[in-house]
């Protein structure tokens, strides 16, 4: 496969599993809003999702003070920074544009139907119809996914199409975690409004049920970034998004990317041999932050042994 | 100004013969249904993202191409004069081709004169000498045909560099059997679907000598193209890479392609990005479309690039008015399909002619392309007409000039319902170990009542285009499943030791 195609294939399906997770996490905070909390507390929430996504100064600069109306404009439509859902489905199509050829007319026409319905939608949306977006995102997600598996031969364009997908969603699911433990109004002695604001994050990922079943009994922070990070069975979970990278990196391995397969596996083994205790003794904010500095290094070393291979080898 | 031809309906306004099936049929439908077809039609346009980019326009601009739903109807028996024309006329250019680029023949012979073709700017030195495989140069050649008020056919245009549209045939098409199935079922329409078979087989013909299994890429200059549409289409369809020309590299005389799993050798490469781009250290120093040492590797014949580069010289419009002494030269033959008229200014007989008519006349700038250099002398105001009567003395040998052609017209759906518009046709024509033309080709139709302008990028449309099947054509077309036999019977071959 040629480079260039496998690169557009993979910001593809990062950009469009950002824009699914992006959108999972507005709808944590619509409900979050919905929760007897100080409206203090709820821009605190805004503000620590803002810093953990790394675009609280892209905020700052283009809105000035923070209201929920307006962070949720930002990261829903805001056509001026690339983080908005509305630019990273925008991206994602003009990525399956540049590769039409190799991914199938179905996978082509979903994402370009996602794109084309996704400009009726914008700031001056009523309220009422703001949900039915985040909505409408995530059923386009499934859809994609679903298309995709659906219909790609299971070669290498499958594979850069999961190395995104999985570094993309590892990637963000720390970070929400990190924004969920970053937000002041979400610990501390309140333990029943904690509880439901934990829970209210789980809803979101939709992995509420999952934790009822995994865990019976009630939602702790400690119990919820447990299973975020350690479920090997988990399709949300870092373990997970380990386990699948792993295997897709294999799978197109070549004589270039033996220290990125050595990372990746050194990585993985962390989570699955690690204990949780020992893997978060250092803090969970750190655990997260160094994580996502691990992950960036993967990032980078996958573009030079595959994507963007520069000289003429 | 005589009355153009229609092509569905005679002079009395009655459906010719071989249209009067589905003429019928038309007057039969509610106007309703055609309503919704044509909005159906155009969503599924959309969707499937058939669109252009226009030249000039903010580069996320992406339009459709108008598809209007009435197709365009040949009987057999006037295709196959046609093709039998077509065929000819691709033989004797790409004849001329190898002899400018070798002998020169046709120039000692006096039936050029030379500095006509030396001093063009389509003429390509750097060929001079170069072998290339089959000695085929135009290996798809797009011919603009026309019909006059007669019904005679006439070539307008030669398209001999990286000619386009071969996609919109295809999909006006699967349109065209989504949308009323039913005309399929009812009339013998000869198939088009297998054109990107019959493509990649004529690439994979004239691969360099002793490549068994060659690799195939198609260059475009990327998603910002005009045609980049057809460019990923055509790709798709015949399993090759789309490569731009930072995909490819050159080491040692040969052209490689960058992988996941690193260098692959590329053996045919066919190209949609025009001479000028395609090697930076031979032609233009900036472009960064091509690949530099592309043509080392090409005169070395290590690459088959097809259409051949410096193909232009023959397709020029300074050129077309000699393609049917070409005809003679090359084959002993007379022409089939005719030229349309046409005065070379550079003479000074024909120049006075055209200066004392050109409000009548079409006048052409020989390097233009895309109908933006022309004068349509009836259309045409009297400053037009004068600047261009200036401009014609300042550089006689920049223009010809035609009759205003009474193109031929086809009912098309117009704002206020079914109109005559006028209309042309671009059958594709592919020249490898042997000339292959899939039945049909493009129809332009010109939208706009009146006009003669059938460019997309001037408020064209198209149609689809119906050649009729006769006993010929049944013979001729190909089994649907043909790839499928071919495998099978090579597995016969292999467990039988056949």
């Amino acid at each position: 496969m040629l480079s260039r195609t496998a690169d557009h294939l993979y910001w593809m399906s990062r950009y469009l599993e950002r824009a699914e997770n992006m959108a999972r996490m507005i709808d944590a905070h619509q409900r979050l809003s919905l929760l007897p909390r100080a409206p203090e507390a709820v821009l605190q929430g805004w503000q620590a999702t803002l810093v953990s996504l790394g675009l609280d100064e892209d905020f700052e600069s283009l809105h000035g003070p923070m209201t929920p109306r307006a962070a949720f404009d930002f990261l829903a439509f805001d056509r001026n920074h690339s983080g908005s859902v509305l630019q990273c489905l925008r991206a994602a199509r003009e990525n399956a544009r540049a590769v039409r050829g190799t991914i199938t007319s179905d996978m082509w026409e979903t994402l370009n139907a996602t794109y084309l319905e996704s400009l009726s939608f914008n700031s001056s949306m009523p309220e009422t119809a703001r949900g039915e977006f985040l909505e409408w995102v995530r059923y386009r997600a499934h859809l994609t996914r679903g298309v995709t598996s659906g219909t790609l031969l299971r070669d290498e364009a499958l594979y850069f199409n999961r190395i995104g997908t999985f570094i993309e969603r590892a990637d963000n699911t720390t970070r929400l975690l990190e924004s969920r433990w970053r937000d002041p109004g979400g610990r501390g002695e309140r333990l029943l409004a904690e509880a439901s604001e934990w829970a209210v994050l789980l809803r979101a990922m939709s992995a509420f049920e999952i934790f009822r079943r995994l865990y019976r009994d009630s939602v702790t922070p400690i119990r919820v970034t447990q299973m975020l990070l350690m479920r090997e069975d988990l399709p949300q979970s870092v373990h997970r998004c380990l386990d699948e990278l792993q295997s897709n990196l294999s799978a197109v391995a070549n004589s270039r990317s033996t220290e990125t397969l050595r990372r990746v596996g050194e990585l993985h083994a962390q989570f699955h041999f690690g204990r949780f205790e020992e893997l978060t003794a250092e803090g969970i904010p750190a655990l997260l932050d160094r994580f996502q500095g691990r992950l960036r290094d993967l990032g980078e070393r996958i573009a030079n042994d595959f994507l963007v291979p520069s000289g003429t080898y | 100004m005589t009355s153009p031809y229609d092509e569905m309906l005679d002079a009395a306004g009655a459906p010719r013969v071989h249209c009067r099936r589905y003429w019928n049929w038309l007057a039969e439908q509610p106007p309703e249904r055609l309503a919704q077809k044509r909005t159906e039609a155009d969503a599924l346009f959309h969707r499937v993202g058939i669109t252009f980019a226009v030249y000039g326009e903010n580069a996320a601009t992406e339009r459709l191409i108008p598809f209007d739903i009435v197709p365009r109807i040949l009987p057999s028996d006037e295709w196959s004069r046609l093709e039998a024309g077509l065929k000819q006329r691709v033989r004797a250019l790409n004849a001329f081709i190898a002899d400018i680029y070798h002998d020169q023949r046709i120039l000692k012979a006096g039936v050029i004169p030379a500095e006509q073709v030396l001093c063009n700017a389509q003429y390509r030195p750097e060929m001079q000498g170069v072998e290339v495989p089959g000695g085929m140069y135009a290996h798809i050649g797009g011919i603009d045909v026309v019909r006059d008020h007669d019904g005679s056919f006439c070539v307008l245009e030669d398209n001999l560099r990286v000619p386009s549209g071969v996609s919109y045939m295809l999909e006006n098409r699967k349109m065209m059997m989504r949308l009323f199935p039913e005309l399929f079922a009812h009339h013998p329409i000869v198939p088009v679907e297998h054109y990107p078979d019959v493509l990649l087989e004529n690439l994979k013909s004239v691969a360099p000598a002793g490549v068994a299994e060659p690799t195939v890429v198609l260059l475009t200059p990327g998603a910002y193209n005009s045609a980049y549409f057809e460019h990923a289409f055509l790709a798709q369809q015949m399993g090759i890479e789309l490569v731009e020309g930072q995909d490819l590299f050159v080491r040692d005389d040969i052209l490689y392609m960058r992988t996941t799993q690193g260098p692959q050798r590329v053996d045919v490469v066919y190209r949609r990005v025009d001479d000028d781009f395609l090697d930076p250290l031979s032609f233009r120093p900036d472009s960064t479309l091509g690949v530099p040492g592309l043509l080392t590797v090409y005169r070395a014949g290590h690459v088959t690039i097809a259409n051949a580069i410096g193909t232009g010289v023959a397709d020029d419009k300074s050129i077309y008015p000699y393609v049917p002494d070409m005809v003679r030269f090359y084959l002993s033959e007379e022409p089939l399909v005719a030229n349309v008229r046409t005065w070379v200014l550079r003479r000074p007989e024909d120049r006075a002619y055209v200066l004392d008519h050109l409000s009548e006349l079409v006048v052409k700038e020989v390097h233009g392309a895309g109908g933006y250099g022309m004068l349509i002398g009836p259309a045409a105001t009297r400053a037009q007409i004068e600047e261009f009567r200036a401009r014609i003395k300042a550089h006689p040998e920049r223009y010809i000039a035609q009759p205003t052609l009474a193109l031929s017209t086809s009912p098309t759906f117009a704002a206020a319902g079914l109109a005559p518009r006028h209309i042309d046709l671009r059958p594709f024509v592919l020249s490898g170990r042997e000339i292959t033309i899939v039945p049909g080709g493009l129809t332009r139709v010109a939208l706009r009542e009146g006009s003669l302008v059938v460019n997309s990028s001037q408020g064209g449309g198209t149609k689809d285009t119906w050649v009729l099947g006769g006993p010929q054509a049944a013979r001729d077309s190909p089994p649907a499943t043909s790839g499928e036999l071919r495998t099978a019977s090579a597995v016969q071959a292999a467990v039988f030791g056949g």
